[in-house]
């Protein structure tokens, strides 16, 4: 009954409690994005790390390269000779090695070719169709699948570079051999085709070159590939000692750089830090400042329901009953200010998730729960609630019923 | 039933009430009148339980209120006494029906709906129990309060100034209707005023000095 009175309360002027509510719900709803977006833009980035080591490209910016080449956000830093490269890739310490080759987009999924050790590499499997065998045939992960609705068999011209807007090859079409299962990863927004079909589109530029170029390239047979470059190369070492030394070994002896995801991402995390602690910090200020609405809109209520108090003591209620109810209804706007908060926040990461969709091709869950930080949150809102609600609260215990009735 | 004897109180020390015995057996009406000052409010309270005087017994079927502690203090006031205040004071969010209701289950800690309901009716407010205070007449409210404080069955009804904002038609209304019930459920009535039109129809009356 108490909890009856609370509630109606709540609602009898909604005026004095909307302002309350739509401080918390803005606080939460900040708060229960970052939460949200941390972790799994933490765990987008550490899931595609998985088994790399090294990434080997051109010498430029590390970060750069690890973006361009694990997570496929930035554009490369430059090309690498693929001859250089598989000096590297073919050394025994090196576990696995994944050549990448970036060239084409289609409607701005990244076309990259590689080998079939990008699919062991990452774990992913054939959903239908089969691997690439032949140059411009293509796989194509599951969310391209399903935005644009790719299936077997179909063909498509690629664009140059990275943008949707570029020079489109019409010599070759791609064609279709297989879709990719959801892995949650990159790999979800490629298209992957051999290392050739890459090279191919680009040579077919070249053409119409003289017979004596067409000889030169047929006459090295035992380095079908030279003079040939690639983007980057992912590597798994055996070695922990490799680890450590080639990235200082390789920059000095060719012409490129050996990158380390974990070293680079941890430096992004780092940044990115300072961003969302800011805004956290933010939102504790707007949960703090919503704490004060909810003390004073309790605190003038205490005047005019002085008699309502009151009135409850001479029926019979003691005055634990109507500390309990002053609280109560702070506890209520908390709760409901959560919950509000909760869905819009959810709101809001859906709408930020097809944005960022569309510009880095990086989707966000908005239906994931974190129970654990999600239940920080709850509980550092009703202890807002509660602070707020304690001064009136006492208020109303110790009221003086005589007084205020011979008052009134 | 309820008795006092010699019962004292000060608000401070130049400001001393005395105020005579009170004894008002069940069913029967005692009219306490006197002027602003004379410590009619503060009577009622003390009888309330709402204030403690400083010597004195206050007996209520037999309990003597003023052994109590706090939390049974309390308790007893929810069960044994219906207080009718001046103004009529509600729960401002909850209906009629649920105002007189809660006042059960404050007491009892059982919602007697269908007492409620019985009680309002016999009140005349049938058509109004799922209306807010707010939406009715300041005598209709009156009724609620009245109603609000039979819902228990308390050995003890005590009305602050009940007819003092109602016209001379509905005054005499409720002063009837007060005293007929206090007769009906066996309860002390005991008024206090200084509404002149009441002193013409009860005859057991106490004046304060």
């Amino acid at each position: 009954m108490i909890s009856k009175i609370a509630w109606k309360n709540t609602w009898f002027k909604p005026l004095n409690t909307f302002l309350s509510i739509v401080l918390l719900t803005a606080s939460v709803s900040i708060i229960s994005i970052l939460i949200l977006l941390q972790k799994q833009f933490e765990e987008k980035f550490s899931s595609s790390m998985d088994n790399i080591d090294l990434v080997l490209g051109a010498k430029g910016s590390p970060l750069q390269l690890i973006l361009s080449s694990v997570y496929q956000i930035d554009a490369p830093p430059g090309n690498i000779s693929y001859t250089e490269a598989e000096a590297w890739m073919n050394k025994p310490m090196v576990e696995s090695a994944v050549p990448l080759a970036y060239g084409d987009n289609y409607l701005g999924y990244k076309i990259v070719g590689t080998t079939e050790n990008y699919t062991k590499h990452f774990g992913l499997n054939i959903q239908q169709g089969t691997l690439f065998a032949k140059d411009f045939e293509v796989i194509v992960g599951s969310n391209i699948a399903a935005n644009i609705g790719l299936k077997i068999g179909d063909t498509f011209f690629g664009t140059h570079g990275d943008v949707e807007e570029g020079e489109v090859h019409d010599h070759h079409a791609y064609k279709v051999v297989g879709i990719l299962e959801p892995s949650g990863k990159v790999a979800d927004q490629l298209i992957l085709s051999n290392i050739s079909s890459v090279w191919h589109m680009h040579d077919h530029e070249h053409e119409d070159h003289t017979e004596e170029a067409h000889v030169h390239a047929e006459g090295e047979i035992h380095h079908p590939h030279e003079g040939k470059e690639i983007t980057a190369v992912l590597l798994k070492l055996r070695n922990n000692m490799a680890k450590m030394t080639w990235p200082r070994i390789i920059p000095q002896n060719t012409e490129m750089q050996a990158a380390s995801p974990a070293l680079e991402v941890n430096r992004l995390f780092a940044l990115f830090g300072v961003g969302i602690s800011a805004l956290t910090y933010l939102a504790y200020g707007i949960m703090f400042i919503s704490g004060i609405s909810i003390f004073v809109a309790l605190y003038n209520m205490l005047k005019e329901r002085r008699y309502e108090f009151a009135l409850l003591r001479i029926t019979g209620a003691t005055k634990f009953q109507l500390l309990w109810l002053v609280l109560l209804e702070s506890i209520f706007l908390c709760t409901i200010g959560f919950i509000l908060g909760i869905v819009f926040g959810r709101i809001g990461l859906y709408f930020l998730s097809v944005s960022s969709q569309e510009e880095f091709k990086m989707a966000f869950d908005p239906f994931e729960f974190l129970w654990k930080e999600e239940e920080m949150l709850f509980l550092a809102t009703l202890s807002v609630g509660i602070l707020a609600a304690i001064i009136p609260a006492i208020k109303a215990y110790s009221l003086n019923i005589s007084k205020t009735l011979a008052n009134a | 039933m309820i008795k006092t004897q010699n019962v004292t109180f000060s608000y401070s020390a130049t400001q001393k009430f005395h105020f005579p015995d009170i004894d008002c057996p069940n069913g029967q009406t005692l009219l306490i009148t006197g002027n602003s000052g004379t410590g009619k409010t503060t009577l009622l309270h003390l009888l309330g339980g709402l204030l403690q005087p400083n010597a004195g017994n206050i007996t209520i079927n037999n309990q003597d209120i003023l052994q109590l502690n706090a939390a049974k203090l309390d308790a007893f006031r929810g069960q044994s006494i219906g207080m009718i205040l001046q103004k009529s004071f509600f729960i401002e969010a909850l209906t009629v029906l649920d105002n007189v209701v809660l006042a059960s289950w404050i007491a009892k800690k059982t919602k007697a709906k269908e007492k409620a309901l019985s009680i309002l009716d016999n009140l005349g407010l049938k058509d109004h129990v799922h209306k807010l205070p707010s939406q009715l007449s300041i005598g209709q409210q009156q009724r609620v309060n009245i109603a609000r404080a039979l819902i228990n069955n308390p050995s003890v009804i005590l009305a602050d100034e009940p007819t003092s904002s109602l016209d001379d038609e509905n005054a005499l209304i409720v002063a009837r209707l007060l005293s007929d019930l206090a007769k009906e459920y066996q309860s002390s009535l005991i008024i206090v005023t200084h509404d002149q039109r009441l002193k013409s129809l009860f005859n057991h009356q106490i004046t304060l000095s």
